[in-house]
């Protein structure tokens, strides 16, 4: 099966499974890439990990995304799913609003999504329901912000001790 | 029941970690294995719950050494995340330093000529084995045998005498360019690849010999950390640890780059997905490398000579002579150094067979300088997840020599 069939297939069953769970499908570069409500996200990454003709059972990554100036969808998440079986690759991607950071986890299909998730949360502030244990991962637990969104500037603001009045950048 | 009773016990009839819960939560010893633990061969922190010399539960702590290499990437030209990816599995550099090309090439649209490929292939071979060399040596000073370490370490050496002729570097090095290499590699680079690769085949079997079949080394580690085909893709491994366990995933195979569908090798796989499988898997792997070395250099003699990156101006620096003497290479050099490049917009990932597994660069472009977001797909971060589990009712040395036959790298680790 091509890229474009893959496409096409998925598109179909997520279709068919979900109706109008399926926002939208399209091929970026050599990936077909849909993107989904949030809702139905861990039903959806369930459903093709069971599908016989597709079987996505193998997790590859996950990904927080920030968009702020997309109003009403600021934060996201990428799924990269790959099926070892018949050597497909997709990804999935989620949308909801800064205010509303909650997306279905998906610990209960992929034990994996563990850690994959709490780095999301640490770095995005995206909450997963239903992850066992979510806290920070790789920052401090007591830190005030949450990192990789892009109002936060690389160098930490809160920091006194360095002076940049002879060397500044 | 004493403790050491009951130590004996568990070797005859392994029992079950919920029996020991019936015991009072003051029974039981917490202890710190790390942060700074000789053992641990890095930063790591696993608090034990240990009942005698069992672990009962084990909590993991990672991010010591967290950089925020995905925050500073969106801050940095593309040519300028090279150095951040040496500092991932900094055992094999230059295979995190090449991929980070390719995804970015693919980004860019760059067709990389056959030769450069090729010498791509020599790199990253030559690489894994550094890798491998030092992870199953490891494993040997784990189990107490300190001297295939040290007799290893010298062919490791020769290994890096190579990477500092290619790119002046030996542990970070930064090699390779977007586009290609930085440079041919120099005659006295091929020497030493020669002598290279006639001391290998030898040194490798000393080392074989000395543990393969070494009755201490077989029953300290068959059977230690095991972990099971299925267990290991539900936790998404890559790399060794997934073949061990009996899954012939290996991304040069499923998804080849730099022309590795042209290589003939074989993906060596286990079965029990323990120690002993993880040390055979990398050992094999080497030989399989070995080959391809020696396939990459025969296609080499086919190709013009002298040819070693692609001919893109806008992304590969010119050389330093131009720069001073002709204006185009000049203007040029100005505006790769400056950003100034016409990035394309896109979304791509790209993923290597890393020295741990599959290594992927997931790269979303809006046309600015840098990344407007980049994700790297650590392997070792996301098969590390499993190691509590794995060590769960086995003992406190067994705990030791899993992680390091898992191979977990700090810097990948904590990125």
């Amino acid at each position: 099966m091509d890229k474009e069939a893959l496409l096409k297939t998925v598109q179909e069953k997520l279709k068919a499974q979900f109706g109008e769970g399926l926002i939208s499908s399209e091929m970026i570069s050599d990936y077909p890439v849909f993107t989904l409500k949030r809702d139905i996200i861990c039903d959806a990454v369930k459903f093709l990990y069971d599908d016989g003709d597709l079987s996505f059972q193998f997790l590859t990554s996950l990904a927080g995304l920030h968009y702020p100036d997309n109003n009403g969808h600021e934060l996201g998440v990428m799924y990269n799913l790959h099926s070892l079986t018949k050597n497909f690759r997709i990804r999935l991607k989620v949308f909801f609003s800064i205010s509303d950071p909650n997306v279905p986890s998906i610990t209960p299909v992929f034990k994996g999504a563990n850690w994959m998730e709490r780095q999301e949360f640490d770095f995005f502030g995206i909450i997963f329901k239903g992850h066992p244990n979510l806290k920070r991962i790789l920052n401090l637990d007591d830190m005030p912000y949450h990192p990789m969104r892009k109002e936060y500037p690389l160098e930490d603001t809160t920091r006194e001790d360095k002076d940049d009045k002879m060397f500044g950048r | 029941m004493s403790t050491k009773n009951k130590i004996e016990k568990t070797k005859k009839s392994d029992i079950s970690v919920s029996a020991l819960e019936i015991k009072e939560e003051n029974d039981y010893t917490t202890l710190n294995l790390g942060p700074t633990h000789p053992a641990t061969h890095g930063i790591f922190q696993n608090v034990l719950k240990m009942d005698g010399e069992i672990i009962v539960e084990a909590v993991s702590t990672v991010g010591y050494i967290h950089r925020a290499f995905e925050k500073i990437a969106e801050h940095r030209n593309y040519y300028q995340i090279t150095t951040l990816t040496d500092r991932l599995n900094y055992c094999s550099s230059p295979i995190n330093n090449i991929g980070w090309h390719m995804a970015v090439e693919k980004l860019f649209n760059i067709e990389v000529p056959k030769r450069a490929q090729y010498l791509r292939v020599i790199v990253m071979e030559l690489s894994r084995i550094a890798d491998h060399l030092i992870c199953n040596s490891v494993i040997g000073v784990d189990t107490g045998a300190l001297t295939v370490y040290f007799y290893i370490f010298s062919l490791r050496e020769r290994i890096y005498e190579i990477f500092e002729e290619i790119c002046g570097a030996r542990l970070t090095t930064n090699i390779g360019r977007i586009g290609g290499m930085e440079r041919d590699f120099t005659p006295k680079a091929w020497a030493t690849l020669d002598v290279f690769m006639k001391e290998l085949p030898a040194a490798l079997k000393e080392f074989e010999n000395l543990l393969v079949r070494n009755r201490i080394f077989m029953d300290r580690c068959i059977g230690c950390g095991p972990i099971s085909a299925k267990m290991a893709l539900q936790y998404s491994f890559t790399g060794p640890n997934l073949r061990a366990a009996g899954v012939d995933y290996d991304v040069r195979a499923m998804n080849p780059y730099s022309s590795y569908e042209e290589f003939d090798f074989t993906i060596p796989v286990g079965t029990n997905g323990d120690t002993y499988d993880r040390f055979m898997v990398r050992e094999e792997e080497m030989w399989q490398s070995l080959s391809i070395i020696q396939q990459a250099i025969i296609k080499l003699k086919k190709e013009p000579a002298g040819i070693f990156h692609a001919d893109v101006p806008d992304f590969f620096l010119p050389p330093k002579e131009a720069v001073y003497n002709n204006m185009e290479a000049l203007i040029n050099h100005f505006k790769i150094v400056m950003g100034e490049t016409n990035i394309p917009k896109g979304e791509i990932y790209h993923a290597v067979e890393g020295g741990n597994g599959e290594l992927g660069f997931y790269i979303i472009s809006d046309g600015g300088r840098s990344p407007y977001r980049l994700h790297i797909r650590r392997p070792c971060f996301i098969y590390y997840q499993a190691y509590t589990e794995m060590i769960k009712g086995k003992f406190l040395s067994d705990a030791i020599l899993t992680m390091s036959s898992m191979n977990v790298i700090a810097g990948e680790l904590d990125a």
